[in-house]
């Protein structure tokens, strides 16, 4: 399993060397995009725009797991319990030390980043399915932990705790919902651009070389523990911020918007977005909110079904996720230009 | 010293519920070398199917044989119609495919039987076994049936050219190919077999769990656990995994303080996670050695 997992990601690299002439087509895209979700939230509701905020913030949480799973090739099913991590940090912050919400999510990144580090040790050892089945734990305990009775001072236990929805400052007369649209946009893109940067950095390259083989990494000097436990911990951190980003825009954390199922959404989100390309992080993350709505409105009864049978009608056309929709579309402009 | 007795024995029968499912995860895993999350779904619709069987009033052990041919049958059916396309797409779409068939036969199972939990009775009846009551004639069967079933797979894939085959195409597709095997048609195989199982297994844990389109889910987690403590690629470890686990879950559950049902299943996983650090593989697994 774990040799088929290594080749299934390593199959299309995460970054690859492109032409000058792609990349550019690639940065016009991104730039594109940008200034579109910069005019946006002029023309949309309230609600679309927190719907679009709350894309940003599981996309940043799949672009952590896409940085895990793509760049060095371990896989985790413990997502849900970093992003739990960030936002509890995030909510007691605010609500038991008044902290300012936009200085809880470093301390959010940071302790969710320690817990991923420390968690990247033991998981060392396994591989495959293994590591599945560990991380897997870690999600099924986490919002177990967080009810329990002792800590219940601090988390509110079950009921979970409510945060009050920061406004707008310097009296910008912008909703609550679209100022921190443009509060997750800021950090998205900060985090974004980051991320792409280590994946194209020496250590990005320690990481990948890693992903496709181990036993030559080590050969060339790579230290390959240390950079494992370090994609945990870089991943679990961005998943954390990622956490405390929706306590924030929800207003609202208990532990069970926590489960597996969480984790599971997160993985679906990087398999449509393409395993290892950081922009289908935010495709993906935009499927997992909104395929369910609309499965939902087809069908009450059987949303199940109709979310099932649309995540398969996906996977059959582009198995390899939006990633392969953006080769395609390259490909074809680049005849168009010939 | 009783208490610790008796803990262990109720450890055991719900142990032989785990096993009965982690015999059919292991079961997938050698004939298609992925874990199917959709496994406990498939077993909760072949035990509706025998449980409508049932309500037509067919007799219980026609009922069996029937459920089973239909559960063979649809296991395959689904292999070729919806896994044999993914065949060469990555692992992890296959995953994201499993998710998706979970959620589509959990759907369709609530609209078409409802979510109210039905009871679904056992040929074993459900007096002491043994005079102990802690385990009744039903769960002594159960674990009957387990081994039963862990011997026939055992002979099926020791000294049968089909199970060899069988195991030559989960181990090395493309030299199983080579020497005339037809590998795809081994996989549908393994998927029909694997249903087969899980429809065993759902049939025999029903009278326990009762039937809902839910009741899989937490027996599945176990499952899955002990199939991992035992090894993925020894049906023997996943059935003794599957008896360790209820029997492990049982004692923290009696044993540690502040250890309640909510905190069971983290902490049997815990001990779980403990055991792979130090033995990889699993307890009864082969460590898969890689040439360089």
């Amino acid at each position: 399993m774990s040799a088929a997992a290594e080749d299934a990601v390593t199959e299309a690299p995460a970054v690859e060397a492109v032409p000058k002439r792609a990349l550019s087509l690639g940065t016009g895209v991104s730039l594109a995009i940008l200034a579109a979700a910069l005019v946006a939230p002029i023309f949309v509701k309230n609600f679309v725009a927190f719907q679009m905020t709350m894309v940003m913030i599981y996309g940043l949480a799949v672009l952590a797991l896409n940085i895990l799973t793509g760049g060095s090739g371990q896989f985790s099913l413990g997502q849900s319990a970093f992003y739990a991590l960030g936002a509890y940090t995030t909510a007691v912050l605010m609500e038991n030390v008044n902290m300012n919400y936009a200085l809880t999510l470093p301390i959010a990144g940071l302790v969710s980043f320690g817990a991923g580090f420390l968690f990247g040790r033991p998981a060392l050892r396994l591989s495959g399915i293994y590591l599945a089945l560990a991380t897997f734990a870690l999600a099924v305990a986490m919002p177990q932990f967080l009810k329990l009775h002792f800590l219940e001072h601090w988390t509110g236990g079950v009921q979970g705790l409510v945060i009050i929805k920061p406004d707008a400052p310097f009296g910008l007369p912008i909703s609550q919902d679209k100022w921190l649209y443009y509060f997750t946009l800021a950090i998205t893109v900060a985090i974004y651009v980051g991320s792409i940067n280590l994946l194209r950095s020496r250590s990005g390259r320690a990481l990948m070389s890693i992903r496709d083989n181990e036993i030559a990494a080590s050969a060339m000097g790579v230290d390959v523990a240390l950079y494992k436990t370090l994609a945990f911990g870089v991943s679990a951190g961005i998943t954390g911020i990622a956490g405390g980003l929706s306590a924030i825009v929800v207003a609202f954390v208990a532990p069970d918007s926590y489960t597996i199922n969480l984790a599971i959404a997160l993985f679906l989100g990087m398999v449509v977005g393409g395993v290892g390309w950081l922009p289908g992080s935010f495709v993906g993350a935009a499927f997992i909110i909104f395929v369910p709505n609309i499965a939902e409105s087809v069908s009450k009864g059987l949303s199940g079904a109709v979310f099932g049978v649309l995540l398969f009608i996906v996977i059959f056309l582009v198995p390899h996720g939006a990633r392969q929709v953006a080769i395609v579309a390259q490909q074809l402009i680049g005849k168009l230009r010939k | 010293m009783e208490l610790f007795i008796n803990q262990v024995l109720a450890g055991i029968s719900t142990g032989a519920i785990y096993a009965c499912m982690a015999l059919a995860v292991v079961m997938i895993y050698q004939a298609i070398d992925h874990l199917n999350f959709a496994q406990g779904e498939m077993a909760m619709f072949s035990t509706f199917i025998a449980w409508q069987l049932m309500q037509w009033g067919v007799p219980y052990w026609w009922t069996f044989l029937l459920t089973l041919a239909i559960s063979f049958a649809g296991g395959i059916l689904i292999e070729r119609l919806l896994f044999k396309p993914l065949a060469k797409a990555p692992v992890l779409t296959n995953v994201a495919g499993f998710i998706a068939l979970f959620a589509i036969i959990n759907s369709v199972a609530g609209l078409t039987w409802d979510f109210t939990i039905k009871e679904f009775p056992s040929p074993f009846g459900s007096s002491a076994f043994l005079g102990s009551r802690l385990i009744s004639t039903h769960q002594a069967g159960m674990i009957g049936v387990t081994l039963l079933m862990l011997v026939g797979l055992y002979l099926f894939f020791q000294f049968t050219r089909i199970g060899l085959a069988m195991r030559a195409a989960a181990a090395l597709p493309e030299s199983a190919r080579l020497v005339g095997i037809n590998t795809s048609w081994m996989i549908a195989l393994g998927w029909g077999m694997a249903a087969a199982i899980g429809a065993v297994a759902g049939i025999l844990i029903a009278p326990v769990v009762f039937l809902e389109p839910n009741m899989m889910g937490g027996v599945l987690v176990y499952g899955f656990a002990a199939a991992v403590l035992g090894g993925l690629t020894s049906p023997l470890g996943a059935v003794i995994g599957g008896f360790l686990m209820g029997v492990v879950e049982n004692l923290a559950g009696t044993y540690i303080p502040e250890v309640g049902n909510e905190l069971k299943l983290p902490i049997a996983l815990a001990l779980i996670i403990v055991v792979l650090v130090f033995k990889p593989a699993g307890l009864f697994g082969r460590a898969i050695i890689k040439r360089v």
